[in-house]
């Protein structure tokens, strides 16, 4: 094709840029990735993801929670981050109680207040969903949030 | 097919049927957005029929859904014209059309009518779980329906254009094509392990809006800025290929601004904080060249919406992506923002900006073509440019209106050290500017129903009448010459 334009910078020149640099971007990128694949297991304490824990993931996922819920800051914002609500809620002491006690409890239907739907989970869902959410809390996320209330 | 004398190649009618069904599904996707408005000053509204969590998710799905239809409506129609060859297969593209469309409404269907969890199991979530997670909720059948949709559609175009003439828009549009295909695979991939199930759905979430459909991006915008002002294709080559490049470049590694506190190593904090910083620049320099095409136009088309819709693009696209982006972008600032409504605030700013804008730009130089005329009349095209200002004013009060409440929140729940205010009880001080949001909202609809409303606005095509009118944007070089003269 033609050189084009003043200073020699050509289309050719600028297309060899992206597909080489672009390139050179994800194989750095993909390192990056390769290499936090070996942290995670050490950064989640994965040797504390038990079967209840997966469960619980699963639960988690199949209530679409993330749809009003954030989790690590992610998902929905109409209602409270849950990453650390074990922790926010008493931890070991009273944590797991509390969460329980309050899906049970809702919806609340207190007029204009926002509203959590029943979700009917059985008592054994609830014990996974909160493995899930105790297992999480551990989870090494460079001290965020940055207080209890998430 | 009726033969259609605006169009070089009959097959591109095809794009018509994709571009009415992605403004149908636009026109839903605000619907719910109003009524998520709602919910966050009245809680209960519409409870327990609509629980925000399936107003969310049919508002982005909706959102996903209707981008996908325009981003293959333009491709369909530029395509074979860049290719100047027909469609490989028109069939095969209304064949998907259809069952694109009657998958996309039976997913909304099953979210309005079925509990989640319900809908879960009945379409195999417990043989191999995707679902739940934001943005990716869509049913298994769904999912694979997508990758089939992709895939037909990729054959379809792929082959066009191995047929014909290779243009550099084209190669882009297929390369960001083939990329959202392929990183939408990452969507089947759900580790148990939460950290890891994060780190690989940003491959979707990130390596889309901020990669791949930013190649896209720059084809249709380029496309359409090449038919409107008929400046050198050469120039507009040289163009394409250093903002996509600088796109990869920033985005690629701009990953890591998403991995600073979802448990990955603490050196995602240094990547981010170079990389995600330079993220603004392929959008500040789209703005450079959209306004430069313009600048250096050879023609005033007839079809001036169109070139408003691309130039508003290529601005609000650099506001919403590149400035309110840049705004939180930085670990020690994300740290306080990071989940809150200042990430709303950018999340609605930066899909509108760039990807709203641009289908809509190629639908509105493209359907007067596909309706057998160069340009709509003057009034329909009055009207459409009003809808623009209408629906960019409507959203930027939205969008101030989630900074204000972002900032409120992080003073009163994030900030403090202790003695932190919670989560409900920060969201009630908030009330006014989600009021705000709310009237923001409802300026966007009015937009958006006066857009609908210009289509149906009939009267004599607009002619291209060169240098002598006194309209477009700025004055083009004739028009410059004409006034020393």
């Amino acid at each position: 094709m033609s050189t084009n334009s003043s200073g020699g910078f050509t289309k050719e020149m600028a297309r060899n840029i992206f597909y080489g640099g672009s390139l050179f971007f994800i194989l750095v990128f993909v390192g990056l990735v390769f290499h936090s694949e070996r942290l995670i297991p050490e950064r989640s304490n994965n040797a504390a993801l038990t079967e209840a824990v997966v469960r619980g993931k699963h639960v988690w996922e199949s209530n679409q929670c993330i749809g009003c819920h954030s989790l690590l800051g992610e998902g929905a914002y109409f209602a409270p981050e849950l990453g650390n609500v074990y922790q926010r809620r008493g931890g070991d002491a009273s944590g797991g109680m509390f969460i329980k006690a309050w899906m049970k409890a809702q919806p609340t239907g207190a007029p204009g207040r926002r509203q959590m739907p029943q979700f009917n989970l059985t008592d054994a869902q609830l014990d996974d969903l909160v493995e899930f959410l105790k297992w999480t809390n551990g989870i090494n996320t460079e001290k965020w949030p940055p207080n209890i209330e998430g | 097919m009726a033969n259609i004398p605006t169009l070089k190649y009959q097959s591109q009618a095809v794009a018509k049927p994709y571009f009415i069904a992605a403004i149908g599904l636009f026109i839903g996707q605000i619907v719910f957005g109003l009524v998520m408005g709602i919910q966050y000053i009245y809680g209960d509204f519409l409870f327990p029929a609509i629980p925000f969590n399936v107003a969310r998710m049919v508002h982005t799905n909706l959102l996903i859904v209707w981008l996908l239809f325009g981003f293959m409506g333009a491709a369909y129609y530029m395509v074979p014209e860049e290719s100047e060859t027909e469609l490989y297969s028109p069939k095969l593209a209304l064949l998907m059309f259809w069952i694109f469309l009657v998958a996309g409404a039976a997913t909304v269907l099953g979210y309005l009518l079925v509990p989640y969890a319900k809908l879960a199991e009945m379409t195999g979530n417990n043989l191999l779980a995707t679902m739940g997670r934001e943005f990716l909720e869509q049913p298994l059948p769904t999912k694979v329906g997508i990758v089939i949709v992709a895939l037909a559609m990729l054959f379809n175009v792929s082959m066009t254009y191995l047929k014909g003439r290779k243009t550099t828009i084209t190669t882009v549009l297929l390369l960001g094509l083939w990329g959202l295909a392929l990183m939408f695979l990452f969507a089947f991939v759900n580790p148990a392990n939460l950290v890891r199930d994060k780190m690989y759905w940003w491959w979707v979430v990130h390596l889309w809006v901020e990669g791949v459909w930013e190649l896209i991006l720059a084809a249709i915008l380029a496309y359409v800025l090449i038919k409107t002002t008929g400046v050198d294709r050469e120039v507009v080559d040289k163009w394409v290929y250093v903002i996509i490049a600088f796109a990869l470049f920033t985005g690629i590694l701009g990953t890591a601004h998403h991995y600073y506190f979802i448990g990955l190593p603490g050196y995602w904090h240094l990547v981010g904080n170079i990389f995600s910083s330079l993220e603004p620049i392929p959008f500040f320099l789209m703005t450079m060249f959209a306004f430069r095409m313009v600048q250096r136009r050879r023609r005033d088309h007839a079809n001036q919406a169109a070139v408003l819709w691309a130039v508003g693009c290529a601005v609000l696209g650099f506001l919403g992506a590149g400035v309110w982006g840049f705004l939180h972008t930085l670990s020690f600032v994300n740290y306080y923002t990071h989940g809150s409504q200042i990430t709303a605030s950018h999340g609605h700013l930066a899909f509108y900006g760039a990807y709203v804008l641009v289908v809509i730009a190629v639908i509105s130089y493209a359907m007067p073509t596909l309706r057998g005329r160069v340009a709509n009349s003057h009034k329909a095209q009055s009207v459409e440019m009003w809808s623009f200002w209408v629906m960019s004013i409507g959203m930027g009060v939205m969008v101030l209106a989630l900074t204000g409440a972002g900032i409120l929140q992080v003073w009163l729940q994030r900030m403090p050290t202790s003695g932190a205010m919670p989560f409900m009880a920060a969201q009630e001080q908030m009330v006014f500017f989600y009021w705000m949001r709310l009237w923001g909202g409802v300026a966007f609809l009015i937009g958006l129903i006066m857009y609908v409303w210009s289509f149906f606005i009939g009267g004599v095509p607009a002619e291209e009448n060169l240098g002598a009118r006194r309209g477009g944007l700025m004055p083009s070089p004739a028009q410059r010459r004409l006034k020393h003269d």
